[in-house]
């Protein structure tokens, strides 16, 4: 009994039967869903699909999740996303062959945009919405000024593996997303930064009376967010073969609080899950897909993806589901013996 | 005395989950007086305050205004018979023009539309009163602190008030800001309103009062007429005598360990903050106590941050070991290995949300770096052993801290520094809000610790707890060091002659 409890209070529980509902969802649609298939060395098939796409999206996610741990917020994401890009396609636009250059250009500018994001909201004591709020305006900017105002197409094929190889039959994208998420996971749970992001966001007061830098450590939680982002920067302007500073990476960040929210991380700072990040993530990307693949009309996927979002918020709100609970007692029998069990408690 | 009360409690009581708030509490306003209400924190004076103005309903007891009872459920209906409160912080719109905030709520209108002129008019009108004249069409935030809490008068005023209810109006005032308030007062009780005014400032009280109350634990320790009270009196009717148990009274009547003339452990030479703190000299002993004294607002704890880095002096030196140091932030002072539990535990100290396991290893963590994990295992047994030594009770150590009571709380606090086995401890007011048993728990163990050589900086608003514990006093009043004392040969009655500014 004790161990169902645990688990129907584990934090993960919420977005996973999400994510496995929409896979029902799809597989009632099309049997097929889950199959892969091998072609030419390559793995193919709905899974490995939604996977490649959910790779940028993750990434953006993972630096998010520990910004909004620290109470913060970083909304400038997308514009750095096409500034990373912009960097890239403008030296590779020049020497297509110097791809190493151009994938160090671009995490470095990333590095950049998130210090100065951790310099205004750490050192000069923004707000973190309005601090990044000046990067997402000017970013874009920045990166129209780094393309001529132009889409410049990207035609190098070492630069296009990135986002659109393969790597011993898996998209490279994934591995780099996979790559990125395990090396969080080390740095957050075999270091002590884990415990000071979420000392940091439950009591910033408290964290700095014993005697930790809380701001350096939000500082470089912002800055890590500006490399993830130019990451996810990379995989996308290398699989769309081209750098669009107007519109690569637009409205990503609200994409990725919604998967930072949708995973279980409080928006109001403290405890994070990375795992349940990635979930968000994927459970946007499901959703994406399967109303495309259930033939929801174009004009209206908007709409259906606000719909489901609105649905899963209550469900994973504790007070929603405090209320359900209630109505469900006073409605049905077979809720009688739960209350025991809840006394029990 | 002629006149009979405006306000008049009899046998008030209200009882908060844990703590009994009011105690058959008498108080009694006349008109045409300025009455004092004084008290340590958590003497009932908020609570009083709260339930004649209708925050709070008493679960006992009466209150009549003008002889006749009255029930309040809210403050609008307190408000509307008369009682007009003025709170700490200027309960006003600073965006809105002077005399919006006057009227807000009440415009005057003609023909359905807001009468501008005329509320222009009645905002000067009402201004001028107080002797204060300024343009009301200029908005709030423009003005002084101080001449918005005469606004705030004004517009308490500008509804028939029988009585005035202030709650440390003075405490973000200069001076001269106060003397002018106060001369508004005055002016105020010739029209024969009843004037309650809550203040921690003993001069302002002997300026200003006819008459004063105060509280103590929930009750009202007395009535008295200002000329009939000297300082000193109230001062120790404030504090009070607490009955010692048989443990304290151990440590009280052994002397303090005579030790030969040690270094100090931290020296500070005119130590001060412009706008904080005047320079204080404090030295802090390696195994003794100093203990600071004085009433709240006397810069205990404005001391205990600046010797932290909490706070960044703008002045003096400071030496921590035989040698200078620079003070910028707790990191430094952490690094020297001095520990800070704070008089906010809740806002400063816990970190709520995480367990006790981690809220005891974090200081210790914060120094090794974040690069140097102490690995669970080894986390688990120092938070295991703590819990053992201090008697924390939980039912394990991944418990959330929040959910323990204050005095487990302050364990956990003080175990996370004994974990970074520091060289002195500051403790400010280590046992607010702590029940009598884990009290002197807490106490017993701060001496044990002093024993073993740790030098502790302790800071308590109970007098008592402050002599029967210390090796050394200093004394505080005005954010100044006024005197320090040898503890075995201080008295209480000494020591609140010196918080009160007499001679020693």
């Amino acid at each position: 009994m004790t161990r169902i409890r645990t688990a129907l209070q584990h934090s993960l529980l919420w977005p996973c039967v999400t994510l496995v509902a929409l896979v029902l969802l799809d597989l009632a649609h099309n049997p097929a869903f889950l199959s892969v298939t091998m072609l030419d060395g390559h793995l193919f098939g709905a899974p490995i699909d939604i996977l490649n796409r959910a790779a940028p999206l993750v990434l953006v996610s993972l630096g998010m999740t520990l910004v909004i741990a620290t109470r913060g917020i970083d909304i400038s994401v997308g514009a750095v996303v096409a500034i990373a890009g912009a960097a890239a396609a403008t030296i590779l636009a020049d020497d297509p062959s110097r791809v190493g250059l151009a994938l160090m250009a671009a995490l470095a500018v990333g590095v950049l945009a998130g210090m100065w994001n951790g310099l205004l909201v750490a050192f000069v004591g923004m707000q973190p919405i309005i601090a990044t709020l000046i990067l997402m305006v000017a970013g874009r900017g920045v990166a129209q000024l780094l393309t001529g105002g132009q889409i410049i197409p990207i035609g190098a094929p070492g630069y296009l593996m990135v986002g659109g190889g393969y790597l011993a039959s898996i998209p490279c994208s994934v591995w780099v997303a996979t790559g990125a998420l395990a090396l969080t996971a080390l740095l957050m749970n075999r270091t002590a930064l884990g415990l000071f992001i979420r000392a940091i966001g439950v009591n910033p007061v408290a964290t700095r009376l014993v005697g930790l830098r809380s701001n350096a450590l939000v500082f470089g939680v912002y800055t890590f967010s500006g490399l993830t982002a130019a990451l996810a920067g990379v995989l996308i302007s290398s699989n769309v073969r081209s750098a669009d500073g107007n519109n690569a990476g637009l409205l990503l960040e609200l994409d990725a609080i919604l998967a930072v929210t949708l995973g279980g991380t409080s928006l109001l700072g403290g405890r994070f899950s990375l795992a349940g990040t990635v979930v968000g993530a994927l459970i946007i990307q499901t959703l994406t897909y399967t109303t495309y693949s259930i033939g929801v009309p174009p004009e209206a996927t908007l709409v259906v993806k606000a719909a489901v979002v609105l649905v899963v918020s209550v469900i994973q709100s504790a007070t929603a589901r405090a209320w359900l609970m209630r109505q469900l007692r006073r409605g049905l029998p077979f809720a009688a013996k739960k209350t025991v069990s809840e006394a029990a408690r | 005395m002629t006149a009979s009360p405006i306000l008049e409690t009899i046998g008030l009581e209200k009882t908060f989950p844990g703590v009994k708030a009011l105690r058959k509490v008498d108080f009694r306003l006349f008109p045409g007086e300025i009455h004092t209400l004084m008290g340590q924190n958590g003497a009932g004076k908020s609570t009083l305050i709260n339930v004649l103005t209708g925050v709070h309903a008493p679960d006992a007891g009466e209150i009549l205004l003008g002889g006749k009872p009255v029930e309040f459920s809210t403050p609008l209906e307190a408000e509307a018979a008369g009682i007009r409160t003025l709170y700490q912080e200027v309960n006003l719109c600073p965006n809105l023009s002077v005399a919006e905030n006057v009227f807000a709520g009440r415009q005057p209108k003609r023909r359905g539309a807001i009468d501008w002129r005329l509320i222009h008019a009645r905002a000067e009108a009402a201004l001028a009163e107080l002797n204060v004249s300024l343009d009301v069409t200029k908005s709030l935030d423009t003005y002084p602190i101080a001449v918005q809490q005469m606004v705030a008068i004004a517009r308490a005023l500008s509804v028939d008030a029988r009585v005035l209810i202030l709650d440390e109006p003075t405490s973000s005032l200069d001076d001269g800001e106060v003397t002018r308030l106060f001369d508004v007062l005055r002016k105020l009780k010739q029209s024969g309103i009843g004037i309650l005014f809550v203040t921690h400032f003993l001069e302002q009280t002997y300026a200003v009062s006819d008459r004063i109350t105060v509280m103590r634990n929930g009750e009202r320790e007395g009535e008295y007429l200002a000329q009939d009270l000297p300082v000193e009196l109230l001062v120790s009717k404030m504090v009070g005598h607490e009955r010692m148990t048989e443990r304290l009274k151990r440590a009280a009547t052994e002397p303090p360990a005579q030790k030969a003339a040690v270094p100090p452990f931290v020296e500070l030479r005119g130590v001060g903050r412009r706008g904080l703190m005047n320079p204080v000299d404090i030295d802090v002993q390696p195994g003794q106590i100093l203990g600071l004294a004085g009433l709240l607002g006397s810069g205990r704890t404005e001391t205990a941050r600046l010797m932290f880095g909490a706070e960044r002096a703008d002045a003096g030196t400071v030496t921590i070991g035989g040698r200078p140091a620079k003070l910028h932030s707790p990191r430094d002072a952490v690094r020297h290995g001095v520990g800070y539990c704070p008089e906010d535990r809740k806002k400063e100290g816990i970190v709520a949300d995480l367990s006790i396991r981690e809220n005891i290893i974090l200081a210790l963590q914060a120094r090794r770096g974040w690069w140097r994990p102490l690995g669970r295992a080894r986390e688990r047994q120092i938070a295991d052993d703590y819990i053992a030594r201090l008697g924390i009770k939980a039912r394990d150590a991944e418990q959330p801290i929040g959910l323990l009571s204050g005095g487990n709380q302050q364990k956990v606090l003080l175990a996370r520094w004994l974990a970074t086995e520091p060289k002195m401890l500051i403790l400010d007011e280590p046992t607010r809000g702590i029940d009598v048993a884990a009290k002197f728990e807490i106490m017993d163990r701060v001496l044990a610790l002093c024993a073993k050589g740790l030098g502790i900086l302790f800071i308590s608003s109970e007098v008592s707890e402050v002599v029967r514990v210390s090796h050394r006093i200093a004394v505080l009043r005005d954010r100044r060091k006024v005197a320090e004392v040898a503890g075995n040969a201080a008295s209480e009655d000494q020591v609140y002659r010196l918080i009160a500014g007499g001679s020693e």
